[in-house]
């Protein structure tokens, strides 16, 4: 008997802005002029702390801390199509993510500064703390969305990882509980092409990551990560998915680290200029700004004035997370557990 | 009120605690259908569903990863890894996670699962289905570590677990399982968690064990002034009722499964060395299993500590 196929895959790539600032129109989601805006504005905003915050730290005023410079699309993209009932799980390069889906900067800096009071999510923020361990919060976000799932709430979750959390054993059980319960849950793959010092071909043979979701029995798309519109409208379409009850997507954002990977690293050791100069030119702010140019929505003085917004909020959140009193050290032991075990109630004693 | 083992305890209170409170669910491998391989959850699919009583795939960190989750948006899950030697790969979700996120998110989420577990040497299984490694989980702040000894305790003790605010590593010793059987009221009572029980009153010697251990030094002390604590949790394990015991009679035996270096007797010992060191007639005396892989069931009876063994532990401080 002839050998016959019994499933294939198409990897599909979505691309609607291009480097130039042109728009594939027929492409574009509806987005209306002062949504358009406040795309810029955020992405603005993003890029104006991520630079303060690498300055902080070189200064020794925070600690170690990673940059999301040329991820700003990829981030901002993703938030911007959620409702306010959905989950966001973030790895510890989303501060990004953080400020589109309205976290206060100055936490942010207080958190990176090495106070867990910055990570307390304020209430009917619907976002999980950072997680360091790289892939480990997958998992979260597939049990938070079976959990809502089941609660019969219209809410999607969305884990967010890199391409080096895609070798993780996590991702691997994250993907497949999703496929097998259905969980309506987005996975977000920042494939910023490095992990670490690692190159995206040392993770994985595969050409893209997006292919994985096929062999767990769910759609995987690639997106231009630099390009927000196309994050914007794949997210779209993956998270009213998912609240729909049609199961997950993974979303891999094809983005690029323009930095190292944190302060803690230099990424000349092991990667060229040149590949880093050829990123410039694809930079997701830039193409933004061309695109609103030609539509006669961006002059010299709205940019000036976005900037110089941008860095009045950024100088606050300084202010603010800088004037934050000093955690008081009990602390350590009173969030163990609900209650203080009797030996904590002696080590108490210390403080 | 019914006569049970400590499966069918085990199994009853997973059944009263999913008819009064919804989010309580359970996931694991083979825990539908199959009612988990020691039948633990038997019957529990046909009454609440696949919604409520959830196969997993094969998959020990994911099984625990997704408990997480579920918790932190509200759920109460109860997880189960079908063996103890297989808990290791979800040890990553358990240590920087479960028992991290209240303290991560200052208060704001917080984590109440329980991951039951059959523990220790007792069914003649393969290699990685007889360990007791208690203590590794002892170490780490922010999960509780509960051993039930019999079908009473059992089900008092797990229904604290699950209503519990904070993740709880649940151990049932295979060999108690079937072993015996003891009265088990039907309905709500709870025991607490962090309490010890006494169940011998003695004067000359205290002997501490839990779990799987108390048969045996129950027999050991037959005859003998012994007090005995059942620890029945270990962290946070109840010093006062230790202290209390040690300053009466002097004399410390302790006794458990896992081998000696670095096990749970370790820290009791420190701990007795510590705050009540003055009260001691003589040394301190742990019974324990050897710093040995656990052997393949031809050796197994060698490896845990027998009544002989313990008895002779007992001769031994009361020389002093």
């Amino acid at each position: 008997m002839p050998e016959t196929t019994i499933e294939s895959c198409n990897v599909k790539r979505l691309e609607i802005l291009s480097e130039t600032g042109d728009a594939d129109e027929s492409m574009m989601p509806p987005l209306s002029d002062s949504q358009i805006r406040e795309l810029y504005e955020t992405l603005v905003r993003m890029r104006t702390f991520d630079h303060r915050a690498l300055n902080l730290q070189r200064e020794g005023r925070i600690g170690t801390y990673a940059s999301i410079l040329g991820q700003e699309a990829s981030q901002l993209g993703t938030v911007y199509a959620l409702e306010k009932t959905d989950w966001v799980f973030p790895s510890f390069r989303e501060n990004g993510a953080l400020i589109g889906r309205g976290y206060e900067m100055y936490m942010i800096l207080q958190y990176w500064g090495g106070d867990e009071r910055g990570i307390k999510i304020p209430e009917g923020l619907n976002i999980f703390p950072i997680s360091i361990p790289v892939g480990t919060h997958i998992l979260h976000a597939v049990g938070a969305a079976i959990a809502a799932k089941y609660k019969g709430d219209k809410a999607a979750t969305l884990a967010y990882f890199g391409d080096g959390g895609t070798s993780e054993g996590d991702f691997h059980e994250g993907m497949n509980f999703a496929g097998v319960f259905k969980a309506p849950v987005v996975f977000i793959c920042q494939n910023n092409q490095w992990a670490i010092s690692v190159p995206r071909a040392k993770q994985t043979a595969a050409k893209t990551i997006a292919q994985k979701a096929f062999a767990y029995g769910f759609e995987g798309v690639q997106v231009d990560g630099n390009d927000i519109f196309a994050v914007y409208k794949a997210t779209k379409a993956a998270v009213d998915k998912a609240r729909g009850g049609g199961g997950p997507t993974l979303i891999e954002c094809h983005t690029y680290r323009m930095s190292d990977h944190t302060t803690a690293d230099d990424a000349s050791r092991y990667r060229t200029k040149d590949e880093v100069e050829a990123w410039k030119s694809k930079d997701p702010i830039l193409r933004l700004k061309l695109y609103m140019e030609k539509k006669g929505l961006w002059n010299e003085e709205y940019g000036k004035q976005v900037e110089t917004d941008a860095t009045a909020m950024v100088d606050e959140a300084v202010k603010k997370a800088e004037a934050v009193e000093r955690p008081k050290p009990a602390d350590m032991l009173t969030y163990t557990y609900k209650e203080l075990t009797p030996r904590q109630v002696k080590q108490m004693r210390d403080f | 009120m019914a006569t049970m083992n400590m499966v069918h305890a085990i199994n009853l209170a997973l059944k009263e605690e999913m008819q009064r409170d919804k989010n309580v669910v359970i996931l694991g491998e083979d825990v539908g259908r199959d009612g988990g391989v020691f039948r633990v959850t038997e019957g529990l699919l046909d009454m609440f569903g696949e919604e409520r009583i959830m196969d997993t795939p094969l998959a020990e960190s994911g099984i625990v990863g997704v408990a997480i989750g579920m918790a932190a948006y509200g759920l109460k899950p109860v997880a189960e890894v079908q063996f103890m030697g297989f808990i290791y790969p979800a040890v990553d979700q358990i240590f920087n996670h479960a028992a991290r996120i209240r303290s991560r998110s200052r208060g704001r989420y917080s984590v109440p699962i329980v991951i039951r577990t059959p523990y220790g040497v007792g069914i003649k299984s393969p290699e990685h289905h007889s360990e007791s490694s208690e203590a590794h989980f002892c170490h780490m702040p922010g999960i509780k570590v509960v051993v039930p000894s019999s079908p009473y305790n059992a089900k008092g003790l797990l229904i604290s677990a699950i209503r519990d605010p904070d993740p709880v590593i649940f151990l049932e010793s295979t060999r108690l399982y079937r072993m015996i059987k003891e009265e088990v009221p039907e309905g709500e009572y709870t025991v607490p968690l962090g309490k010890a029980r006494i169940v011998q009153e003695g004067g000359q010697v205290t002997v501490i064990a839990w779990g799987s251990m108390l048969q045996k030094t129950m027999k050991a002390v037959e005859g003998v002034d012994a007090e005995v604590i059942d620890l029945m949790t270990l962290n946070p394990f109840d010093e006062e009722t230790v202290y209390a015991s040690v300053k009466k009679t002097g004399r410390v035996v302790i006794v458990h499964e896992a081998p000696k270096t670095g096990g749970f007797g370790a820290e009791i010992s420190a701990s007795i060395a510590e705050d009540a060191m003055l009260y001691l007639k003589g040394p301190i005396k742990r019974v324990t299993g050897y710093d040995a892989v656990l052997p393949l069931p031809k050796l197994e009876d060698y490896y845990m500590p027998t009544v002989e063994r313990i008895l002779k532990g007992i001769d031994e401080v009361m020389q002093y």
